[in-house]
């Protein structure tokens, strides 16, 4: 069974209509990475599976979230903030703003395990300063005493993983969690988080528009477009015979070594803005391969011989 | 923070200087002249002349200003023309009134003032928000001299709890207190409940939600914390105002007190009383932000480091 089982869940913030039917399960242990352009709706995705939603202001209106067995839609709060921290965790985009600036680093990540695991403060020490060595951060004694500001942006990431990790989590949500950072550390961050989630054979969320990143780190895929699962498969499955029309582009736009300069081009058109959704199947507006049934049907997410994907025109 | 506190205290010396000329000069652009307060009616410009020789008044301005400083530095702030005592004598009488409704008031206005912000700003939009805001926009828009009337009227006319005015027992304080304090009250609170709601928004609160600390950890522990660094600022602000900008409230209930000791001597064009109390002011005001600096820098690590 599952880990985490999104069910068809449709989002709603005001009177727009966010997300649209997403479905996708996590296996424990396993890496799942969400692509999209932005705007498909890969950060609210999130928000929903840690059960922040209602504070963007944002409401279910359809669907379930089920976590290991239980219904996550309409638990109370309290009951949320029993999984938020201890069982799931999030790694966020932005390192930079994601710590209190005027907290010791240390506190910061004490506060994780002396809230979940009931750890003395000195025992929360203990273990923060030994997550801060796994993270090969040297000094981490230091560390553990500085604030954020004294940190770069590396550091910080390196950081929040940290507190990700303190209480034990089955599953990570790391929402873009190198988009902030230089190109230089990008890597090493996903490394980071891929070795360290695989150590522990925990499950992880992996929001990103790399599919770089997707192909060197993931299991399996979900790509999301305007708001509707597009497709999900297997990651050697999605790059060897895509069979949405918008991940052939995604992954055309991934640059190789040798190509013809001038020959890379991103995908036409931009995401379409979610006050004007085009009728049928929202990609038709940028799919050479679109006829007047995309333009008038909504085409089903369908069991395809591996994986799933939501084209009139897929291959089976 | 020692290495902080002593380079923020050398650079008040500067500003210092600069507020001693300003307050020198000012009372010697104002038209009017003492010893015509002093000389009797048909005295001779020679009994002025001498009158004035006495109290150095003859000598150019900048030997007038280096004199006085001088003085100044040493403690002694010359003789009241008019009180015919000397100025240090009457700050010394008046001081203490200002310090006690000053520090009483700031202490009232800190408490309440960061309290009710830290309620409204907590449950927004809600009832006691609105309920709050209102009070409090209502208690920052009555001027302090008719609240003070008011508050008179009602606890020490009607009830009788307090003395009407004087500063002869401790009870006198309360009604003063309350008047200058509640105009705090309303500054603290509003500024607490905006930068509350303005750090609510920031990504590390959204960080907080989602390590699964209580709301009410990340309101206290955290947001509050971050609001409180402009309070600090407005209430250092503030102490110099309420030494010496309380004068109405002083006047109403007939309280001795910096504000009024200014008052009075500008009226009756003292010069020394007047320099003497707005030095005084003044070093109020740059202890004020000193201290708020202070208090700042030991509340935020990146205040101390911009230092260095």
């Amino acid at each position: 069974m599952a880990l985490l089982s999104v069910k068809n869940i449709s989002v709603t913030i005001g009177k727009l209509n966010l997300l649209d039917g997403v479905a996708f399960d996590i296996g424990a242990g396993e890496i799942l990475g969400l692509v999209g352009e932005s705007g498909s709706g890969k950060s609210l995705t999130a928000m929903c599976v840690m059960g922040l939603l209602p504070r963007i202001g944002g409401t279910i209106t359809e669907g379930s979230i089920i976590f290991d067995g239980r219904e996550m839609i309409g638990l109370p709060d309290a009951e949320l903030r029993r999984l938020r921290g201890k069982r799931i965790a999030l790694i966020s985009q932005n390192p930079m703003t994601s710590l209190d600036p005027i907290i010791r680093i240390g506190a910061q990540i004490d506060q994780v395990s002396t809230l979940h695991l009931g750890l003395s403060a000195e025992a929360a020490k203990a273990r923060s300063l030994d997550l801060i060595a796994q993270l090969r951060i040297p000094e981490p004694e230091a560390i553990h005493g500085a604030y954020p500001h004294q940190l770069s942006g590396g550091m910080k990431q390196r950081i929040v993983i940290a507190m990700a990790l303190a209480a034990d989590p089955d599953l990570i949500v790391a929402d873009e969690p190198t988009t902030a950072l230089d190109v230089t550390i990008q890597a090493q961050i996903i490394q980071i988080i891929v070795e360290l989630v695989r150590d522990r054979q925990l499950a992880l969320m992996l929001i990103t528009h790399d599919m770089g990143v997707v192909a060197q780190a993931c299991d399996r895929v979900v790509v999301l477009y305007a708001g509707r699962v597009a497709e999900t498969n297997s990651v050697e499955a999605i790059f060897a015979e895509p069979r949405h029309p918008y991940t052939r582009e995604l992954i055309r736009c991934i640059p190789r070594l040798g190509q013809a300069p001038g020959s890379l081009k991103g995908i036409p058109g931009a995401v379409p803005s979610v006050v004007d959704y085009p009728t049928g199947c929202r990609f038709n507006s940028r799919c050479g391969a679109a006829e007047d049934l995309c333009r008038n049907t909504v085409p089903a997410l369908e069991r395809k011989t591996s994986g799933l994907a939501a084209c009139h025109f897929s291959e089976a | 923070m020692i290495s902080f506190f002593i380079k923020r205290l050398l650079l008040l010396i500067p500003v210092f200087l600069a507020v001693s000329v300003v307050i020198f000069m000012i009372v010697h652009l104002v038209p009017g002249d003492p010893i015509d307060n002093l000389v009797q009616i048909n005295s001779t410009p020679e009994q002025k002349a001498a009158l004035a020789a006495k109290y150095g008044l003859d000598k150019p301005l900048y030997q007038q200003y280096a004199i006085w400083l001088g003085k100044a530095l040493s403690g002694d702030l010359g003789d009241a023309i008019i009180l015919r005592r000397p100025v240090v004598d009457l700050i010394a009488l008046n001081l203490p009134h200002s310090l006690a409704l000053g520090a009483l008031a700031l202490a009232f206005s800190t408490l309440v003032g960061i309290g009710a912000g830290a309620l409204a700003a907590i449950y927004k939009d809600s009832f006691i928000d609105r309920t709050t805001m209102t009070v409090i926009l209502l208690g920052s828009t009555v001027p302090g001299f008719w609240l003070g009337l008011l508050l008179i009227m009602l606890f020490a006319v009607q009830l009788g709890w307090f003395p009407v005015s004087g500063a002869r027992s401790w009870d006198a304080l309360v009604l003063p207190v309350l008047t200058v304090g509640l105009g705090g009250v309303a500054l603290v609170a509003r500024v607490t409940r905006v930068a509350m709601m303005e750090t609510a928004r920031k990504d590390f609160v959204m960080m907080l939600h989602a390590k699964g600390v209580p709301p009410w950890q990340i309101e206290l522990r955290h947001v509050l914390r971050h609001a409180l660094l402009p309070v600090v600022t407005i209430l250092s602000l503030r102490i110099g105002w309420i030494l010496g900008g309380a004068v109405t409230v002083e006047f109403v209930f007939a309280r001795p007190g910096l504000g009024s000791l200014l008052i009075t001597s500008l009226n009756q064009r003292d010069y020394p009383v007047v320099q003497g109390s707005l030095l005084m002011l003044a070093i109020a005001v740059m202890l004020g932000t000193l201290l708020g600096d202070v208090v700042q820098a030991a509340m935020d690590p990146r205040v101390r480091e911009r230092i260095k």
